[in-house]
């Protein structure tokens, strides 16, 4: 891969540390009045999630990552892998848990999902920021309750917990926000 | 930047009213204590030599010659300001822009406003307290504090950076985070201003003002160095809030040392694959002639303000910040 030299820093630039491909968050210029310039990133690591912050010296190199993210529809899960087609192209490609991570619980077929590839193959699975999907548990709510009280338990068919107001029920659909896990309404059927 | 969205001012209009404030406080200082305002060039034949200083150059079409001749924005005026003392000016200020290339930054922008003033018969410490004076009543804070380089590491990161060696020095950049950086490193000085910045400077002076004095020798710039303790140089810097506001120094008079230092800063230009710099040969000659005993100092205004209004970018107290300029 390309090298890149400390003045391409940018927030959403991938490179290569320690092995694994990372994303800039943040790139901040230092330097002393007398002294070497520095470049101090931020920077998440895009299979292990950790973010530190690493410095180098102004004009050093690192190598890109070939990392990319690409949207592609869920088709279904056969237990080991999670396939995801392209709906222009119909190809196909395969994730693991791994890549998935907590994500698998806001799997919902045919939802468009954004896959990150490093090297081609999938490391992260981002789902839509809204899923809707059924409840196939929760406790009968009271009669006459309107939003706001602080709700129950529900949960949905693909094992996701969310709370959700008294007067939602058992079998009916949500609409939920996957960024944050809350409930956001009611979908009419 | 797309000219049609960005047209605006980078500072807003009432931050560019409290900076002509400050400005004209500035002017008043120095009136009350009879130091003389000049106004130096800007374009120049000669430059910094430092390593770490980038000047833009540019290339004069003189309709009154046949030749092109290459001229330097200044990083500040002090060549300038040292030949006007070498002239007999007394104490004398300046208010200008100065230009550094290879810099921008949230508190770096390429194009700045410097203020910087020269006092015969004062040494370093007797500036320091000038210089307190000024930032204290522009900052509305209590007096600065005093360390020496070698206190402030100490005190901070238990390393002596005048006796240690290189070994505890990389030990010491490992155990912080920057094991890849200092593995490659082979200039102390580069690994001491990596530690002084991100570690030093923020810890000492979040709090009050903190002058750092005594820097080591390797760092003296245009400084005397210490006649007692030559592992010294006769410089000083000032730090607000993790951010570095001056650098002043017991200036160098002796001609041949400064010649030698301008020798040595483009030998090692050399060794890095970066440009040499034209030697100021006025100022050399100047200093020749004789360099009254002085002490001088440079101030980052647009860091000053910044500080005074408790804004976080430089571009927030610019009229245009470089993006837009």
């Amino acid at each position: 891969m390309a090298n890149i030299s400390t003045n391409e820093f940018k927030a959403g630039l991938k490179i290569m540390l320690d092995g694994e491909p990372c994303n800039i968050l943040e790139n901040e210029f230092v330097k002393p009045g007398k002294g070497q310039a520095f470049s101090r990133v931020r920077i998440r690591k895009l299979i292990s999630n950790k973010v530190l912050e690493k410095t180098f010296k102004s004009g050093d190199t690192v190598e890109s990552a070939d990392v990319m993210d690409t949207d592609l529809a869920y088709l279904y899960t056969d237990g080991e892998f999670w396939h995801f087609m392209n709906n222009e192209t119909f190809e196909q490609i395969a994730a693991d848990s791994k890549a998935l991570g907590d994500n698998l619980k806001w799997l919902v077929e045919n939802d468009l999902c954004t896959i990150t590839l490093w090297n081609g193959t999938p490391i992260a699975v981002s789902p839509p920021n809204f899923v809707e999907l059924e409840i196939v548990q929760t406790d009968p709510g009271l009669k006459g309750d309107t939003a706001g009280t602080g709700g129950k338990p529900a949960t949905l068919s693909t094992g996701a917990v969310v709370r959700v107001p008294l007067f939602v029920q058992q079998g009916e659909i949500v609409k939920v926000d996957t960024r944050s896990g809350e409930y956001v309404s009611r979908v009419q059927k | 930047m797309n000219p049609t969205n960005h047209w605006q001012p980078s500072a807003n209009i009432d931050v560019l009213r409290q900076r002509a404030d400050i400005l004209k406080k500035i002017r008043q200082f120095f009136d009350e204590r009879d130091v003389l305002e000049v106004d130096t060039p800007a374009l120049c034949h000669g430059s910094v030599t430092d390593l770490n200083l980038r000047a833009f150059s540019c290339q004069f079409d003189d309709p009154l010659s046949p030749n092109v001749t290459q001229l330097y924005l200044q990083t500040s005026p002090e060549f300038a300001m040292k030949r006007l003392l070498c002239a007999g000016s007394g104490a004398i200020y300046q208010l200008s822009k100065a230009f550094r290339n290879e810099e921008a930054g949230r508190l770096h922008n390429p194009e700045f406003t410097m203020l910087e003033w020269y006092r015969p018969d004062y040494d370093h410490y007797m500036l320091m307290d000038e210089v307190e004076i000024l930032a204290c009543s522009i900052l509305g804070t209590d007096k600065a504090q005093r360390l020496t380089y070698q206190q402030a590491f100490k005190q901070i990161l238990h390393f002596d950076p005048l006796l240690d060696d290189m070994h505890n020095l990389k030990a010491l950049c490992d155990s912080l985070g920057y094991a890849e950086l200092a593995a490659n490193e082979n200039d102390v000085d580069v690994l001491l201003n990596l530690l002084f910045s991100q570690h030093i400077e923020p810890a000492i002076s979040q709090d009050t003002l903190c002058f750092v004095y005594d820097f080591p020798a390797s760092q003296a710039a245009l400084a005397k160095l210490n006649s007692t303790n030559p592992l010294v140089a006769e410089r000083f810097e000032l730090y607000y809030k993790g951010v570095e506001l001056a650098n002043g120094f017991n200036e160098l008079s002796d001609v041949k040392e400064q010649r030698r230092r301008f020798e040595v800063d483009n030998h090692k230009r050399q060794q890095a694959g970066l440009p040499t710099i034209a030697v100021d040969e006025f100022f050399l000659s100047a200093l020749q002639h004789g360099l009254p005993a002085c002490a001088g100092v440079a101030m980052g205004i647009d860091r000053l303000v910044m500080l005074a209004l408790d804004c976080q970018q430089i571009s927030e107290v610019l009229a245009f910040g470089y993006a837009n300029a």
